[in-house]
């Protein structure tokens, strides 16, 4: 009989075993890497049609994250400003700047400022602002260091795996009501911020559900 | 075990000189005699001889008759898991009745690999390949139904559990989770065994395509064939391997469809929430599956003339597998009622009065017929061997094991604790096309497997021909299990 296989053929088997978990590995962390949203969401950051900075207006000037992000503490939904909350300053600083056309625009108008959307959770998740802000729970968590962003972008990756690891451990993450908007403040900066965070989470029924309709209702 | 070994020692007891045991020949495996060479040319004759037309009329049919499958399924992943047929109360219906018909039809295949093989039981080599293959084709077909049943298939791998961003585990207190790990492990350990065994036959077909010349078919069965060459080493491998996955399939046997009754007998729904579930189950898994494997076996031994290898006396040993489970089943259809009463539990009770009497009576009159009476005509020997009866009976009973997963499911959900809540199911036609065409796709597969793959071990089934036994020629005298004579191997 001829033969039908070379001799290396003997090795292939080998080959092959060692080719399939090379490739699962890569397949793996590839998988693991690029495609969960700490790659695919952290880091966006639209080119808006305003360049507005928040770098310059918290972070130099000093403003609160409320008064242009109104309703934050009282509504689900952390208002986007109207062109009017602009203009309260624009009107006197720089005026006439071209910059701020769309927003003179809006404000003649009525019509939005088309901003882009940075931060969207899907529509099967219920999120409400005021529940976590009202609980101790900073901006910065989910939001990052707005105040040193000139544009701003995706800081967290807001998975699911994100909000359960909060949800499920939340007194780490809790800071003093009056420092929720100091995106500068650290736990550091409190003596005993463990024994505080426990007497924050007992006393004000901070009880994070960590059940499946506690957020998908 | 006395008597021979003293009768070892010279004195025999006198007792034996009197009382001539019986004769009990054997039955012979592989009758009139048949040579090796005769095993090698009828079992790869089928593969290498031109393909019948019967194949290929029978291979279009299967082919047109899985195309409802193909559409059914096309036509809920286009619109959703709404186009079947359940809706409240009825959640499970058709889906999980197909899915427990298939998966139960598997198991006599996994039976007979294993525990048959453990058991040393050599009539299994003249159908455990063929069972072996329908096992794992019955595995396909019983997975089409709660992967599509997910409603929102795409997702079906969240069944799985792979560390994701969501950051959630399934629930592993859920017997459906079990069911995942079950019937995954139970199709590859069957993959495994059935290709194992495979390895020898495949090589033959290597060899002798090399000497036909025809080097495409040498190159593909040799390259399934991975090297067989078989040598001593060889077999002594081979033989350990196939202990080995004999002795890990032996408790996914009774582990598979434990686990499938768990996923009723785990929930609080009367009827579903007794103890007898799992062994009731594996036996009714059993029957349903040597009902399957004589409807196939049957007519491939009459279509290739395998009479000499699949004997009388085979059929005779399945015939008496399917009457024991088919028992067995029946006992647990009266045990149930018997609890049902006994428990006094009056949800228990109506649940069962409501079975035989109820709206779905018709189908439970159609399991009781089925089942408990079918079996019962293989206690005659005259039934037994005639093998056209044989064939219509393990069709009834296979008709009998997917009415008993219905009135299981079906009857219980319909009328459960909430009279509110009561209603009737009947299946959509996409679900009636849908199971139809898994019919087409078991048989699309299982006739691949017919024109492609050896239908029986030849090397196991030489081992158990008269000719491979060096006591052959004495069976007339004394025959096996004589004590006096077998003294020296005692």
């Amino acid at each position: 009989m001829s033969k039908i296989f070379p001799k290396s053929a003997n090795k292939l088997p080998l080959q092959i075993i060692l080719f399939v978990f090379i490739l699962a590995g890569v397949v793996t962390a590839a998988t693991t890497y690029y495609a969960t949203p700490k790659y695919t969401r952290v880091g966006y950051a639209p080119v808006q049609p305003v360049p507005y900075s928040h770098a310059l207006h918290v972070g130099q000037l000093g403003m609160d994250c409320r008064y242009c992000h109104s309703n934050v503490e009282k509504s689900g939904v952390a208002n986007l400003p109207t062109a009017q909350t602009c203009m309260n300053c624009h009107l006197h600083v720089r005026p006439d700047s071209p910059l701020l056309a769309p927003i003179r625009a809006s404000y003649e108008s009525g019509d939005p400022v088309p901003w882009k959307r940075v931060h969207q959770l899907p529509d099967y998740v219920y999120f409400n602002h005021s529940a976590h802000v009202d609980r101790g729970v900073s901006c910065f968590e989910c939001h990052g260091r707005i105040d040193q962003m000139e544009v701003v972008q995706h800081a967290q990756p807001l998975s699911m795996s994100f909000c359960l690891n909060c949800h499920r451990n939340p007194a780490p993450q809790l800071r003093p009501l009056d420092q929720v908007t100091n995106l500068a403040w650290t736990p550091a900066q409190m003596p005993d911020h463990a024994k505080w965070a426990a007497d924050f989470v007992k006393n004000n029924k901070v009880i994070p559900p960590t059940s499946c309709t506690g957020c998908h209702r | 075990m006395a008597h021979v070994a003293q009768s070892g020692a010279g004195t025999a007891p006198a007792i034996l000189d009197e009382v001539k045991p019986a004769v009990l020949p054997r039955a012979v495996l592989v009758s009139n005699n048949r040579s090796f060479s005769w095993i090698t040319e009828k079992i790869c004759g089928i593969i290498e001889g031109r393909t019948p037309a019967w194949w290929w009329v029978a291979f279009c049919v299967a082919l047109f008759v899985a195309s409802f499958t193909v559409a059914g399924i096309t036509y809920l992943v286009a619109t959703g898991v709404g186009v079947w047929g359940h809706a409240n109360p009825v959640n499970w219906a058709w889906d999980i009745v197909n899915f427990v018909f298939w998966i139960g039809i598997g198991h006599a295949g996994t039976l007979i690999s294993a525990i048959l093989c453990l058991l040393r039981q050599k009539w299994r080599t003249s159908i455990n390949r063929a069972a072996e293959a329908m096992t794992i084709f019955a595995v396909v077909c019983a997975g089409i139904f709660p992967v599509f049943h997910v409603g929102r298939v795409w997702f079906a791998w969240y069944l799985f559990p792979i560390p994701t961003a969501n950051g959630v585990w399934q629930n592993f207190r859920s017997p459906l989770e079990w069911d995942v790990f079950a019937v995954s492990t139970y199709g590859t350990v069957s993959v495994l065994f059935w290709y194992v065994g495979l390895i020898p036959d495949l090589a033959v077909l290597r060899d002798r395509f090399t000497v036909a010349g025809n080097r495409v078919k040498a190159f593909l069965y040799g390259l399934f064939a991975m090297g067989w060459r078989g040598s001593n080493r060889h077999w002594s491998n081979y033989e350990m391997a196939y202990l080995i996955l004999a002795g890990v399939s032996t408790p996914l046997v009774l582990s598979v469809h434990t686990i499938v009754s768990f996923d009723f007998a785990v929930s609080l729904i009367p009827g579903w929430h007794t103890t007898i579930f799992p062994p009731y189950f594996v036996a009714g898994a059993i029957f349903s599956g040597f009902g399957m494997v004589l409807t196939l076996m049957l007519p491939l031994r009459s279509i290739y003339k395998l009479e000499d290898l699949i004997t009388q006396y085979h059929i005779d040993c399945m015939c008496k597998i399917t009457l024991a489970t088919g028992t067995m089943v029946g006992y647990a259809y009266a045990m149930e009622f018997f609890i049902a009463w006994y428990g006094s539990n009056p949800y228990e009770g109506f649940t069962f009065i409501n079975r035989a009497f109820g709206p779905y009576a018709w189908a439970y009159w159609i399991m009781i017929t089925c089942n408990v009476i079918t079996p019962q005509f293989f206690w005659f020997k005259k039934v037994r061997q005639n093998t056209t009866l044989v064939w219509v009976l393990s069709i009834f009973v296979n008709v009998g094991m997917w009415f008993e997963r219905f009135v299981i499911i079906v009857t219980s959900l319909a009328r459960d604790f909430l009279p509110s809540s009561w209603g009737y199911y009947s299946p959509s036609i996409v679900e009636i096309f849908t199971f139809f065409g898994t019919f087409g796709v078991f048989s699309v597969l299982f006739l691949l497997f017919i024109r492609f793959l050896p239908v029986m071990p030849m090397a196991e089934l030489k081992a158990v021909t008269p000719q491979a036994d060096p006591h052959a020629n004495h069976e007339e005298f004394t025959g096996h299990g004589d004590p006096v004579v077998e003294r020296g191997h005692a």
